[in-house]
Parts: C-alpha cells; structure tokens; sequence
C-alpha cells in the first residue's frame, strides 16, 4: 500500500511544482513566496520518503505515466540517486532564495515578485523533470522550460548588464538545445524509440551489427557537444560570468549551483540509460571532454585569478568546477563517473554558499564588487566572512569540507584509468594551487584589518533570514564533507542500478574498474 | 555514397539548412539575423523529421473510408504519425522561444539603442571605466 503511493511522488512533485508556477502567477507577493515555501518542503519531503524506499529497496523503479504501457505511454524511472539529487536540489533551491529574499526586495520592482517565484516553480519542475524523465523527447522539452526559466531568473533584475547577459545566455543556450534536437531526432531515426530504455535495446543491436555506425557516432557527439555548451564546458563558457555575475543573488546561487547540473545529470542519463557506457567509450569523444575537461580547469582558474570583481571571480571559478566534472566523464570508469556525481553534490553546497555569503560582504562595503573595497569586510559582516571562509575552503580542497572530497575521488579514479593518469593528476595538482591563490588571496583580504573604514558594520539581529541561511548552509557543506561515505554510497547504488538495467555482465565491468 | 544523397535529398537539404541556421545564429551580429537563424534551423529540423516519418505511397495518418465506405484500420497504409508529433510539439517551443528572444530584442534596444551585439559589448565596456 505504500510502497505503491510512494512509487507515484515523481510525478506527483513534478506536477506540483507546474501548477504552483500557475497559481502563483496571479497571487500577490506573499501568496506566491508562500506557494513556493510549501512547495519546495513538500517536494522535498516526498523526495526525502522517495529516497528511504528506493534506498532500502535497492532496485530501479519505472513508473508509466497514466498507465500506458511502454512503446506508448511516457514513462519516469527513478533510484536511489535521482531522489538524493532532487532532495538536495530542493534544499539548496530554499536556502538561495532565503538568504537572497533581501535583496530580491531591493532589485525587483514590486509587482513582479510573483512572477519570480513563478519562474522558479517552474525552474524546479523543469529540473525534476529532468532528472527523473525515462523520455528523451520530454527531456527535450523540459531542457527547454529550463532554458526560458533561467533566462527569466537572469533578467528579472532590470540593471546593469542583466539584458546583455540574457541574450548572451538565450543564444549559446539555443545553439546547444538545437544542438541537441537534432541528436535526438537522429537517434529517434535509428532506433525508432524515444523512450530510453527501449532506445537503448536498439542502440545495442544497431551496433551488434555495425551499420550506421558513422551516423551513430554523430548523434552522440551532437548531443555531448549540445548538453556541453548549456553547462558551459570550457570553450563555451563565454555566457557565464555576466550570467552570473550580474543577476540577483538567489538566481546566481540557484543557476550556478541547480542549472548547469541538470543537464550535466541528463548527459549522465543519456550516457548510460540510452547509449551505454562502453559503446560510449568507443566513440572517441570522451578523450575530447577529458581534454576540454582539462583545459577548464587551468583557465577558468587564470580567469578568476585576473578578475577584479567578487561575483565575477566566483563566476570563472564555476567554469574550473563544470571542467573538473567532465574530467571525471572523460576518465571513462566508474568511479570517475562516481567522482562527478560527487562534484555535482559539494560544487553545487559551496558554490551557493560563495554567492551568497559573497553578497553580504559586498553589501558592508558600499555595494562595490571590487577586491580593494572589500578589504577587512570580514570584520564588519562576520558571518558571512566564516561562511565565504568555509567555501573557499572547500573549493580549494581542505579537509572537513566537500571539495576535498571530490578532489581525493577524482584522483583515486584517475589511477585507475593509465593513460589519463598523468595528466589527471598533474592538472588536478596545478588547479588546486591556482583556486588556493585566488581563493585564500580572497580570504586574507577579507580579514585584512583596516584603520578607520568608513563602511558601516552588519549587525546579524537586522539580518536574521540571512544569517540562518548562511548557517544551514554552513551545516550542509560540513555534513557532506564529514559523512560522505553514505553519499558515495547513494550514488554507487543509483550507478549500478543503470548499468544493470543496461543488460551489461556487472562483474565484468566492475572488475575492470574497480580496485581490487 | 552520391546515390545515397541523392535518394535521400530531403534530409541532405535539412542538414544544409540546419549548418546554415547554426551559423546565422552563431555568427551573426545584428540579433534580428541571429532569431532568423534561430528559426531556420528549428524548422530544419522539423523538415529532417517530416522526411524521415514519411513512406512513400501512403497517407496521412487520419482515418479515411475505402469505397466500400468502411474505415480504414490498417496501419501499413498510413505514414508514421509520431514524428508528426515531435514536429508539433517542437513547433511550441520553438515559438515561445522566438517570443522570448523577440521581447529580450525590444528591451535590448530600449537601452542601448542598436541591435548589434559587438556594438553593444563596446557600449557596456565604455561604461564600467
């Protein structure tokens, strides 16, 4: 009994969060924040009791929508590891819009404050959607929604460059999801499936005899490269500091850290779920995102370290960061992919939390975003400091904290793959250094005292949404960085649990990647 | 290879204007031109589906009377009415993402006052010094 009700809060979640964005379009600005707070604790308790069952139950659930059987109807599938990744977006999601809520008063003309959290409803809808979708023309679409949401988030405060950036976005995100169309529509073609598992029965046997095996390859480059250019991989990334350097901060913090990795995740998806990791492997590309994978992790870092401007600086750091998970991608074994999952979690807790902390620092320094104003603003906004402290640290990889985490998988998977040990390991070496110099040259000036400044001093009784925000997000960072065993544990679950269902010997592959 | 192109002139024809819509949009610098791009290569690829779900000598998958005045139920004589479909669905999104780039368009001109974006990218750099 409820086992077959828990079965149905996917799609419950996701039809939730469309109709919140509906009734919130014609809401006032309480009503709307208030749809969206229940909302978000209520998908986040579903995701939460989702999470238990599929946990303790340790296989793969395909739910049909409206019980249309399969070459039909439209279907979710979901395991352990899609309902942690929706429990966490969730969490994050209300944790950037409260610690964002001041500000949001402040940049957002009045009468439009429901239309945000329209477009943030529709934002998570879209996200769920594509996290736990078993259709590749659905995901199509939600790419889409996704898409125009963001855009929305980017443009809703009207000043500065938001409109330059907005466009900027709108059209490196519209070549990437035609990109993607076409891959899709030529998959389609070859297989004749749209849902994933069924196109992944037809992808084996197309490439069981070897036919369109050129036209096959093209399909999987399109839509690497496609998912690639939205989550601004490396060469890319032109769109993403005025992105996110500009908007207002709840939407910096949720693009940075939710956006960009809903299509990482969907590329995932489509990697083991439709094409197969191993006939993936075959084709080449993934030496590509190995070495773009690379390359952003070296210049994306040069990048902050010239950047003058805070947000902006945490901007470039996010193209080092998307570079280190399609490094994990391109190592090509299990436990790289693992790794990136991983990254997924701690980039997405520290990244929000340098956003927002790095609001409230600005904001005890006359609102300039410039290093030589922010000098000893650690003293004056003291909380915001600790936390724009523990992101730092967890960015540049210290133990206690996720970064470090991550970094230490990668490098356990990079040994395992030969070829790509070296240059794994040096890069991953050499871009450690580079976030420690603009990182901790961050951190050092922050807490550099300063004789008779002029800035006012934030007191935390006068910002207590903010300060709480930073505080939970503080916990959250520490709990993934100390208890990381059970979250690698998720995801190694929900990893097995794809290549199974993918009909390949398990033993087979986790003998070869695997340590003994 | 050349036999094959040609028998399959549809498709080549939606790859052409696919490359030629990703270049417009990609290359371009007045914003109009690139939305125009933006346009070509949806629509190509709606072409590429129509010309893939199409078998040749059959009809639209509507149901039709033979003379015998009964309907016709067999599937083998109508095209494949999914990509039909995608094509609609892909129609909608298509369109509301062309208003959205339209209205960003206006707003863009209303503050800087011309459509290109290198122009554009001078401006906002003229006006952080």
């Amino acid at each position: 009994m409820g086992a077959s009700i828990i079965r149905n809060f996917p799609s419950w979640s996701i039809m939730l969060c469309l109709f919140s964005g509906i009734v919130s379009s014609v809401l006032k600005k309480r009503g709307a924040r208030l749809v969206n707070t229940i909302l978000l604790l209520s998908v986040s308790v579903m995701s939460g009791a989702l999470l238990i069952f599929t946990w303790n139950s340790g296989v793969a659930y395909t739910y049909q929508m409206g019980n249309f059987p399969a070459p039909w109807g439209n279907e979710l599938r979901f395991t352990c590891l899609e309902a942690a990744i929706a429990l966490f977006f969730c969490i994050i999601m209300f944790l950037s819009l409260f610690g964002g809520n001041e500000h949001l008063n402040a940049e957002v003309e009045g009468r439009k404050h429901n239309l945000y959290y329209v477009l943030t409803d529709l934002l998570l809808a879209s996200l769920l959607a594509l996290l736990y979708t078993n259709d590749m023309f659905t995901a199509y679409v939600f790419v889409e929604i996704n898409t125009i949401a963001a855009c929305g988030l980017i443009m809703v405060r009207q000043v500065g460059r938001t409109i330059e950036a907005a466009v900027r976005y709108m059209i490196m995100s519209l070549l990437g999801s035609g990109l993607l169309l076409m891959g899709i529509c030529m998959l389609y073609d070859m297989t004749g499936q749209l849902l994933m598992t069924q196109m992944h029965d037809s992808v084996v046997q197309i490439m069981a005899t070897g036919d369109y095996h050129v036209p096959m390859t093209v399909a999987v480059c399109i839509i690497t490269v496609g998912l690639a250019i939205k989550s601004a991989l490396f060469p890319f990334h032109a769109w993403l500091p005025d992105a996110y350097g500009y908007s207002t901060v709840g939407s910096s913090a949720m693009l940075s850290s939710l956006v960009s990795k809903g299509y990482i995740f969907l590329l995932i998806k489509i990697i083991y779920r439709v094409i197969g990791f191993e006939a993936y492997h075959d084709t080449k590309i993934i030496h590509v995102l190995f070495i773009f994978g690379l390359c952003g992790m070296i210049f994306g870092s040069v990048s902050a370290i010239k950047e003058n401007d805070i947000r902006r600086m945490i901007a470039f750091s996010s193209v080092a960061q998307i570079g280190y998970i399609y490094m994990g991608f391109g190592l090509g074994t299990f436990a790289g992919m693992s790794a990136s999952i991983f990254h997924i979690f701690s980039h997405a807790a520290s990244k929000s939390l340098l956003f927002i902390a790095a609001i409230g620092l600005t904001d005890v320094s006359g609102g300039s975003r410039k290093f030589s104003d922010l000098t000893g603003a650690g003293y004056r906004h003291k909380i915001a400091g600790v936390a724009f402290t523990v992101g730092s640290l967890s960015m540049v990889g210290i133990p206690l904290f996720p970064g470090f985490i991550s970094k230490i998988l990668f490098a356990q998977a990079s040994i395992q793959n030969h070829g790509k040990m070296l240059p794994a390991l040096i890069v991953l070496a050499i871009s450690t250094i580079l976030n420690a110099i603009y990182f901790l040259k961050t951190v050092i000036r922050l807490y550099t005292p300063v004789e008779n400044s002029e800035y006012t001093v934030a007191r935390a009784k006068e910002h207590k949404g903010y300060t709480l925000a930073l505080i939970l997000f503080i916990i959250i960072n520490l709990a993934i960085g100390t208890c990381s065993e059970y979250l690698v544990n998720v995801i190694n679950g929900g990893l097995l649990n794809e290549i199974a269902e993918g009909g390949k010997s398990l033993l087979n592959l986790l003998q070869t990647t695997l340590p003994a | 290879m050349g036999a094959n192109l040609l028998s399959n002139y549809g498709e080549v024809i939606a790859m052409v204007l696919f490359g030629l819509g990703f270049g417009n949009l990609l290359l371009q610098k007045n914003l109009i031109k690139k939305i125009i791009g933006l346009n070509i290569m949806d629509s190509a690829v709606y072409l590429f589906l129509a010309e893939k779900g199409y078998i040749e000598s059959r009809i639209a998958p509507i149901l039709v009377q033979n003379e015998a005045g009964e309907l016709v139920r067999d599937a083998s004589k109508y095209i494949n009415p999914i990509p039909s479909g995608l094509v609609l669905t892909g129609i909608v999104v298509s369109v509301s993402v062309t208003a959205l780039m339209l209205s960003l368009c206006v707003k863009l001109y209303e503050r800087y006052h011309t459509l290109d974006l290198d122009k554009v990218a001078a401006i906002v750099k003229k006006g952080e010094q």
